[in-house]
């Protein structure tokens, strides 16, 4: 009998009258690499963030590692690490320190520090452009940066909030294979959402489809597979999902760029 | 200790690195202090006020200040756009010590604006009174600066994007630099003025200021500080409550 490390048991967000997360309940193993997989709008990113503390629930319990994230936010947040989806660097430091900044305020000692941001950088290919400015990189390299950054302490509990959106075979390949060996090694629990779906297929030990605000189906994904009698976890998310697209509304983010600009002048 | 380090680091390195930002800051004061300070010196001197310059000087010096810290603690609003918020807001930190980390790299960087003031206003004729009493008017600005650095991140905790900021600079950070006594002596205010000024933090910030720099106080040394620090824990705990509840 596995131990759970997230226990989640009808939990619910509604925004106004807006319900983007509707009285989900699943569980994640110790040790497991668990995905979420959901088209856009499912309400992925909203689980993450109540169970990150960024949220708080409108209804429901979690559990994580023990915690709940709602009541005991400071104990909670020494339980877990997370990439998230949006970009979250800050602009005007250099590669480098955005990651020594990471590395320090999650009380990583100095030396296993600085081993672990060179060792990282290499990994995903920036260890040349460590002290340039990351407002010169390109969305590609942000985004391998911010996965380097959130590797650096080692949580029981790592969230990916579609981790790899945008970079190329090869860096998703290391990439994956340094978070398994975390997983394999240091028992390191696993959380991600994805579009990708052989990377779910690939990777998670369990998946959990996600619609509407709601979850469909989980278990691995041969389980998936032969529940929905597809031959491949596309086309049983389809079947699962439906073929209508989604909307996502867009963020007033470009203005504010540009008016950020015109402020720092 | 280094979460802390780290945070003030920060701001610093964002201040120092933004040259055309430091010197883009110092027009203002420079202004005020030419435009007022030789506009309205020889009425000042008929009125047998003294030397304008002399009176001016640790106004704008507490007007930089205020400055440069509102809008740091007001940058709050650039990280939670941009993301790198959330990047602090799930970090096993609490958030006042977050808070302290920022409010603190915020003042030390308004302080140093006031420093870079106080030495322009010598170039136009400020005279210091009593250099032994620098420490004491370093001590000011920093107070005025940590005070207004937590005041400028409690109300960038409560705003989403950056709309209402003309409304902040309009209605907030002018009146408050405006009724201070900044410009103008307190003495012989009518009331209902002399009630805005007293209520002003500002205002006993700029009467420390000047008395430690070789004025006269005009509300005392001891009240100056005790409402100036009350003040700042008072708003820095405000600040503090206002980002523990940020949801993003």
């Amino acid at each position: 009998m596995k131990k759970s490390i997230i226990k989640v048991e009808g939990l619910t967000k509604n925004f106004n009258s807006f319900t983007a997360v509707d009285g989900i309940s699943f569980e994640v193993d110790e040790g497991e690499i668990f995905a979420f997989l959901g088209p856009n709008g499912a309400g992925k990113t909203t689980t993450i963030k109540m169970l990150t503390t960024l949220l708080n629930p409108t209804k429901g319990k979690m559990l994580l590692n023990g915690l709940d994230p709602a009541l005991e936010k400071d104990r909670a947040r020494k339980s877990f690490g997370i990439v998230f989806q949006d970009p979250s660097l800050d602009d005007e430091l250099t590669a480098y320190e955005n990651m020594e900044f990471h590395g320090a305020i999650y009380r990583v000692p100095k030396q296993v520090r600085e081993e672990r941001i060179s060792y990282l950088l290499k990994l995903v290919g920036l260890i040349e452009r460590k002290n340039d400015f990351v407002k010169t990189f390109s969305g590609g390299m942000k985004r391998r940066l911010e996965i380097a950054r959130g590797l650096i302490h080692h949580p029981k509990i790592l969230f990916l909030d579609e981790p790899t959106l945008g970079l190329d075979p090869q860096t998703r390949n290391s990439i994956w294979d340094y978070i398994r060996k975390l997983n394999k090694e240091e028992g390191m629990t696993v959380f991600f959402t994805t579009h990708y779906m052989e990377e779910a297929e690939k990777v998670a030990d369990t998946v959990a489809i996600i619609d509407r605000g709601k979850i469909l189906k989980s278990g691995t994904a041969g389980e998936l597979k032969s529940l929905t009698k597809t031959a491949s976890l596309e086309d049983a998310f389809l079947k699962l999902t439906g073929y209508s697209i989604r909307e996502e509304n867009s963020k007033a983010i470009d203005n504010l760029r540009m008016a950020r600009r015109m402020w720092r002048r | 200790m280094e979460v802390l380090y780290v945070l003030w680091l920060r701001q610093i390195k964002k201040y120092w690195r933004s040259r055309a930002r430091m010197i883009g800051s110092l027009g203002q004061p420079l202004l005020f202090l030419i435009a007022f300070g030789f506009g309205f010196g020889s009425i000042y001197q008929k009125a047998e006020g003294g030397n304008f310059i002399q009176f001016l000087a640790p106004g704008i010096i507490a007007m930089s200040i205020l400055f440069t810290a509102m809008f740091t603690g007001i940058e709050l609003i650039w990280d939670r756009q941009f993301g790198f918020l959330k990047e602090t807001l799930v970090a096993p930190v609490s958030r006042p010590k977050i808070m302290l980390g920022r409010t603190l790299g915020g003042a030390t960087v308004s302080v140093f604006q006031g420093v870079v003031v106080l030495l322009v206003s010598l170039l136009v004729g400020f005279k210091i009174g009593n250099p032994a009493l620098l420490p004491l008017a370093i001590l000011f600005m920093f107070l005025i600066a940590l005070l207004f650095t937590a005041f400028g991140t409690a109300i960038a905790s409560r705003m989403e994007d950056m709309q209402a900021f003309p409304l902040v600079m309009n209605f907030i950070i002018m009146p408050i630099f405006f009724f201070s006594g900044a410009l103008f002596p307190l003495e012989g205010l009518s009331g209902p003025i002399e009630a805005v000024t007293n209520f002003n933090p500002l205002t006993y910030g700029v009467d420390g200021l000047r008395g430690a720099l070789g004025g006269a106080y005009h509300l005392g040394l001891f009240a100056d500080l005790a409402v100036l620090a009350l003040t700042t824990i008072f708003l820095f705990g405000l600040g503090s409550y206002l980002f523990s509840t940020i949801e993003i």
